[in-house]
């Protein structure tokens, strides 16, 4: 059965024009949207894993980057604490979404070739770098035992970490290690199914309040309408009560969560859906206003219906709210975080995006970590390749999952492929007199 | 055994079993997608994409056998066993296309699901009659 599926498959490709979709210009504000497209089967190139070997990411001239933790499991997020210690969320979720139909067990085969085989940790691992030389030679792990962690929140003295069933508080210290016991939990998250289980997290400039970004149970609700009842919606929960509330709905995938420092506002990476082509439909970096509805399922990027979604809401798609700028379809932008100073004048104003990379496409895109420049408080102009290098010749060797700015002047990405936690750092001039002139 | 050719067989008894499963099984999908058409309850289009590859797997075992008793040279046929293969693959490459428009998700599997639906069940309809109408005798055993 499995051999005639795969043959089946391969006869299909040849159904779907493989190795055809040009590459439209689909950053910014107003991405170029193309007509809906869906051959009879839709295009896939799925990651081709290999090790680093003597390779490394690719960064800017006057810029290093280097492993400072490897043989991690499955890293994803991760958290700069105050004293300099790094914390990375281990894991992997939603093993419990059940296979519903013959294309599942197929395409579930498929994905998971283009994944770390490491059994993931669920659990929280911290990194230290005592004499602040670059090279994080303290590692403990600060609590394991987790159900799939994912978001890494700091509030005072109390650390949150989003599972995938539930938001979760540990107390802590400055200089801990390890906590010191079980965690308490905080709320209960939705995870009935859990198709799309990282729970992204992020805390109010006040520490009030939780942002939790839940994604959608399904690609275009073709589970059923009903198991998305408390999905694809970014969850605004009291620190102290648990109490949730939705802060706004309708968005597929909140992967990851950050407030903009100064403005204080919320800002989200989505993944959007599948199947409706190679540029369809735009992932996006958007600020997440409140009480806003950002289309999912029933449109796409403003009032764009998709009505491959049954029952069709059409009073929905008038409602639709556009985000903010497009990262290209299918990027899978899983980590944000707004940049500063100490990063060096070219890329001091503005977000990193770690982009795990495509999977339903036949030109992989994604697979680095961009820069979008702001000005203003506003994304302003094309996205800047900042770590790249992560596919060559057909392979590849690591996904982005989450990033991390230090002000002292380092990125942190986690690269839940090769199970490393790399750190970008500024090494000398880095042509700021160039790039003041040009703004 | 000199009157063995005397017995005529019109059909095995495994490749009627495996003829005669894949109707009730394209109908399925066929009821299936209609069901889905007329509720929008998404269960009826995963049900519909189940049946049909169920029935897929007795076709395609179907066909392996049509395919090699056509080949056999001690088997007599009459002309209408070639006409029970060649519906039988059309049955296979429209049942195929059914399975891959319903690996579709939700209501793109519409119109497309149901019309290939209709076609492959009327399909192996014609396939399941014309292969228990074919004379056929086999060699002394």
């Amino acid at each position: 059965m499995k051999a005639t599926l795969l043959t089946a498959v391969a006869l299909a490709c040849s159904l779907s024009a493989c190795g055809n979709d040009p590459d439209p210009t689909q950053f910014g504000p107003a991405p170029t949207l193309p007509e809906k497209q869906r051959g009879l089967l839709p295009s896939m190139t799925i990651a081709d894993p290999a090790g680093w070997g003597d390779r490394r990411p690719v960064v800017p001239q006057g810029y290093a980057i280097q492993a400072i933790a490897t043989d991690l499991k499955v890293p994803r997020q991760t958290l700069l604490l105050p004293n300099g210690d790094i914390l990375v969320a281990e894991g992997k979720g939603g093993e419990e979404a059940p296979a519903m139909r013959p294309k599942d067990f197929v395409a579930g085969y498929f994905m998971e070739q283009g994944t770390s085989p490491a059994k993931p940790g669920n659990r929280l691992t911290l990194l230290r770098d005592a004499n602040g030389d670059g090279t994080y030679e303290g590692r403990t792990i600060f609590a394991e035992q987790l159900n799939a962690p994912y978001g890494l929140a700091l509030v005072g003295n109390q650390l949150f970490v989003a599972n995938q069933d539930a938001l979760v508080r540990f107390d802590y210290r400055p200089g801990q290690t390890r906590a010191s016991g079980p965690p308490v939990t905080v709320a209960r998250l939705p995870a009935a199914i859990n198709h799309h289980w990282t729970k992204s997290l992020t805390a109010s400039p006040d520490g009030r309040f939780l942002f939790v970004g839940v994604g959608s149970n399904s690609n275009i609700a073709e589970r059923g309408i009903e198991v998305e009842e408390d999905r694809a919606r970014i969850l605004q929960i009291d620190a102290q009560t648990g109490a949730a509330k939705p802060f706004a709905t309708g968005i597929r995938n909140p992967t990851a969560l950050t407030i903009q420092p100064g403005s204080g506002q919320l800002w989200a990476v989505v993944n959007e859906r599948d199947e409706l082509g190679p540029n369809l439909v735009p992932d996006y970096l958007t600020s997440v206003r409140e009480g806003g509805f950002y289309g999912w399922p029933y449109a796409y990027w403003g009032p764009n219906p998709d009505r491959r979604v049954r029952p069709f809401k059409g009073e929905m798609v008038g409602r639709t709210i556009r985000p903010d700028y497009s990262l290209g379809s299918h990027h899978a932008p899983l980590g944000v975080a707004f940049s500063t100073a100490g990063l060096g004048a070219r890329f001091a104003d503005g977000a990193f995006i770690g982009e795990h990379g495509s999977w339903n496409r036949d030109t992989p895109v994604g697979y680095r970590v961009t820069f979008v420049p702001f000005r203003n408080g506003r994304p302003a102009g094309q996205p800047i390749p900042f770590v790249t290098g992560f596919q060559a010749d057909g392979k590849t060797f690591g996904r982005p999952v989450g990033v991390t700015v230090d002000p002292r002047g380092a990125l942190i990405v986690a690269d839940d492929l090769s199970n490393t936690v790399w750190r970008v750092t500024p090494t000398g001039p880095q042509q700021p007199a160039r790039v003041a002139s040009a703004r | 055994m000199a009157s063995a050719s005397i017995r005529q067989r019109v059909i095995h008894p495994v490749q009627a079993i495996l003829l005669a499963s894949i109707l009730p099984l394209f109908l399925g999908a066929l009821l299936s997608d209609w069901a889905y058409g007329a509720t929008d309850e998404v269960q009826w289009i995963n049900f519909a994409a189940w049946l049909n590859a169920g029935a897929m797997v007795f076709t395609g075992f179907a066909l392996l056998w049509a395919i090699i008793d056509f080949l056999r040279s001690d088997v007599n046929r009459d002309r209408r066993s070639a006409l029970a293969l060649l519906v039988l693959i059309t049955t296979f490459v429209v049942g195929f296309l059914a399975a891959l428009i319903h690996g579709r998700d939700a209501y793109a599997t519409m119109p497309a699901g149901l019309i290939l639906s209709l076609l492959t069940f009327l399909l192996a309809l014609a396939a399941v009659w014309l292969g228990f109408s074919t004379l056929r005798s086999g060699a002394a055993r």
